[in-house]
């Protein structure tokens, strides 16, 4: 007589060793990837023409530091604005007035549909169509008035234009965040008795926060680029800085090169600090526990995002 | 307290409501005795939930008004005319009626203390300790008291049902109104927060619940609510409509459910 399975069973082991099939197909592909990837690396780093000798001595050149520094305090001073700008934009277009909501609509419509480059050459420009900038209060006259030239020094110029241009996306990014705390959070509230302003502040913000914290890091990064822009309209960021030493020096690669490794260098730390940001607002439920680990896990992974976007 | 005197603690009068070219309310008029509990049954599209929030302003009546303790809760009367109150003053009339929702609403950033001090604090302008301790008391009450410092996230359907109810307690509200607050739930979780519901009826508490829970309501309400259409079809003591109903409505609906 056959034995039953059962006792066969009982006679077996109870905890199987699990022997996974190889993965051939992956090998394969991630050794051709790896020579291809290493040929690259060598044949770059051996090429004479790169000039590395000169990438070193330029890459803490006290004109690109000061560069960095500008490009740096434009980037923080336009994100600044813009999210403020953005947020009172979102609320405009979230608001039961029509007017206000089609204002906003058509704000965005406008700052984001115009290249960036052409609202900053415009703003620097402004001065060829608006000569004087006056101030006049009714039944007092004309207070003060200003040459446009005066006021919109480069600087100046660049900040209002990237400003407003970047104040359209973030008020894209604050009113999705909005929208996406439930209806029901904004009842609750009010049916505890709190105004609808109380039960905005106190429960929709801080929720939509959450949401608003991972796209306006993204935001940030890909502003910081963005702000290279302003080397057109002769303000002296990192761009400016390299591009009129090989004007000179006709080093142009390994100028390059530098520039693109400090903007690499920033954007990695931006990348952690948006780990670090989204840790501590993140979603409060199951799916993104707050822990010690989380910002070392999520600066792993923009690590990750950033060595495949190479 | 005193079930001797009635007097009306809610009082719906002809509240008709349109959403878009839909009447989902069609002079609806209801009175609630204070310490009773009302249970309003209804196909789903009949007008309930919405009947719940224009009971409390949520959604703000197209016409006819609500009278909560003998007071409109969204006007002032003078000169004989309804004056729309400002968003604060409704705001802090809203309070005194307590509403608990199908889909719970904890707030989902903040821990289940937190869910029940924010309004207290906010609105009432609590302290934190005594907001606190006020809390813990009703986290006892509806048996939540080991989980405070959970997140909403944290706990199961009925756990979250039981803390809305303990949410809407906090503010102290003279009636509580609850919108199907069973109907969200695993069938195992429902008896838990109907057992809460029960020995807040027996407390005295005014009631108004939404429900398709038949045995509750034919063991729990003092008067029953058959809305149809956006109108009330049917009303009166629970055991006189579930076992004699007059409307067709009705006993295509209990045939139904049975």
């Amino acid at each position: 007589m056959a034995e039953t399975p059962m006792s066969e069973d009982t006679a077996a082991p109870t905890a199987y060793r699990i022997i996974h099939r190889p993965r051939y197909g992956t090998l394969i592909a991630a050794c051709i990837a790896g020579f291809l990837a290493l040929s690259l690396i060598v044949s770059i780093g051996g090429n004479a023409n790169f000039q590395w000798e000169a990438v070193g001595h330029y890459l803490f050149h006290p004109a690109i530091l000061r560069g960095l520094a500008i490009t740096l305090a434009l980037t923080a001073v336009v994100l600044l604005i813009a999210t403020l700008l953005g947020t009172a934009v979102a609320l405009m277009r979230l608001s039961s007035s029509r007017i206000l909501a089609t204002i906003a609509l058509v704000y965005v419509w406008i700052f984001r549909g115009v290249p960036a480059l052409i609202q900053l050459i415009f703003w620097f420009n402004l001065g060829l169509v608006i000569r004087e900038i006056s101030v006049v209060l009714p039944g007092f006259g004309t207070l003060f008035t200003l040459n446009t030239n005066d006021v919109l020094s480069p600087y100046t110029a660049a900040v209002i234009a990237l400003s407003l241009c970047e104040a359209a996306y973030m008020a894209e990014i604050v009113r999705a965040g909005i929208l996406s705390v439930p209806v029901g959070q904004e009842d609750a509230a009010r049916s505890l008795g709190m105004s609808r302003r109380q039960a905005f502040w106190r429960i929709v913000a801080p929720q939509a926060l959450s949401f608003v914290i991972p796209p306006t890091g993204n935001a940030a990064i890909s502003l910081l680029k963005l702000t290279s822009l302003v080397t057109y309209v002769a303000v002296d960021d990192l761009f400016y800085a390299a591009q009129s030493i090989y004007a000179r020096t006709f080093e142009t690669i390994p100028l390059l090169v530098v520039v693109a490794f400090w903007y690499l260098a920033v954007v990695t730390v931006m990348s952690i600090g948006q780990g670090f940001l989204e840790a501590h607002f993140g979603q409060f439920d199951r799916r993104s526990r707050r822990s010690w680990s989380l910002p070392l896990r999520q600066a792993g992974a923009g690590l990750r995002n950033l060595w495949r976007a190479q | 307290m005193s079930h001797g005197s009635t007097h009306a603690m809610i009082s719906v009068r002809d509240v008709t409501k349109s959403h878009g070219p839909v009447r989902v309310l069609d002079g609806v008029s209801l009175d609630v005795e204070a310490g009773t509990v009302t249970c309003i049954i209804g196909r789903s599209g009949s007008g309930k939930s919405t009947l719940l929030r224009c009971i409390n302003h949520l959604d703000v009546p197209d016409a006819g008004h609500v009278l909560v303790d003998g007071r409109f809760l969204g006007y002032d009367l003078r000169e004989d005319k309804l004056h729309e109150v400002s968003e604060a003053v409704l705001a802090r009339r809203r309070a005194d009626l307590g509403l608990v929702f199908q889909s719970f609403n904890l707030f989902s950033h903040l821990t289940v203390m937190e869910n029940l001090i924010v309004a207290p604090r906010v609105v009432r302008g609590l302290g934190r300790e005594e907001a606190m301790s006020a809390a813990r008391v009703l986290l006892e009450r509806v048996g939540m008291g080991d989980k405070a410092d959970y997140r909403p996230g944290d706990i199961s359907g009925g756990e979250q049902q039981r803390v809305a109810i303990a949410r809407a307690l906090a503010m102290k509200p003279k009636a509580l109104l609850f919108d199907e607050p069973t109907s969200a739930l695993d069938p195992l979780l429902v008896g838990e927060v109907l057992k809460v519901m029960r020995d807040l009826a027996a407390g005295g508490i005014t009631m108004i619940v939404v429900t398709h829970e038949m045995e509750f309501a034919r063991d729990v309400a003092d008067q029953l609510v058959f809305l149809e259409d956006g109108r009330v079809v049917e009303k009166g003591p629970p055991a006189d409509l579930l076992d004699n109903p007059k409307s067709h409505g009705l006993q295509r609906m209990l045939s139904r459910a049975s």
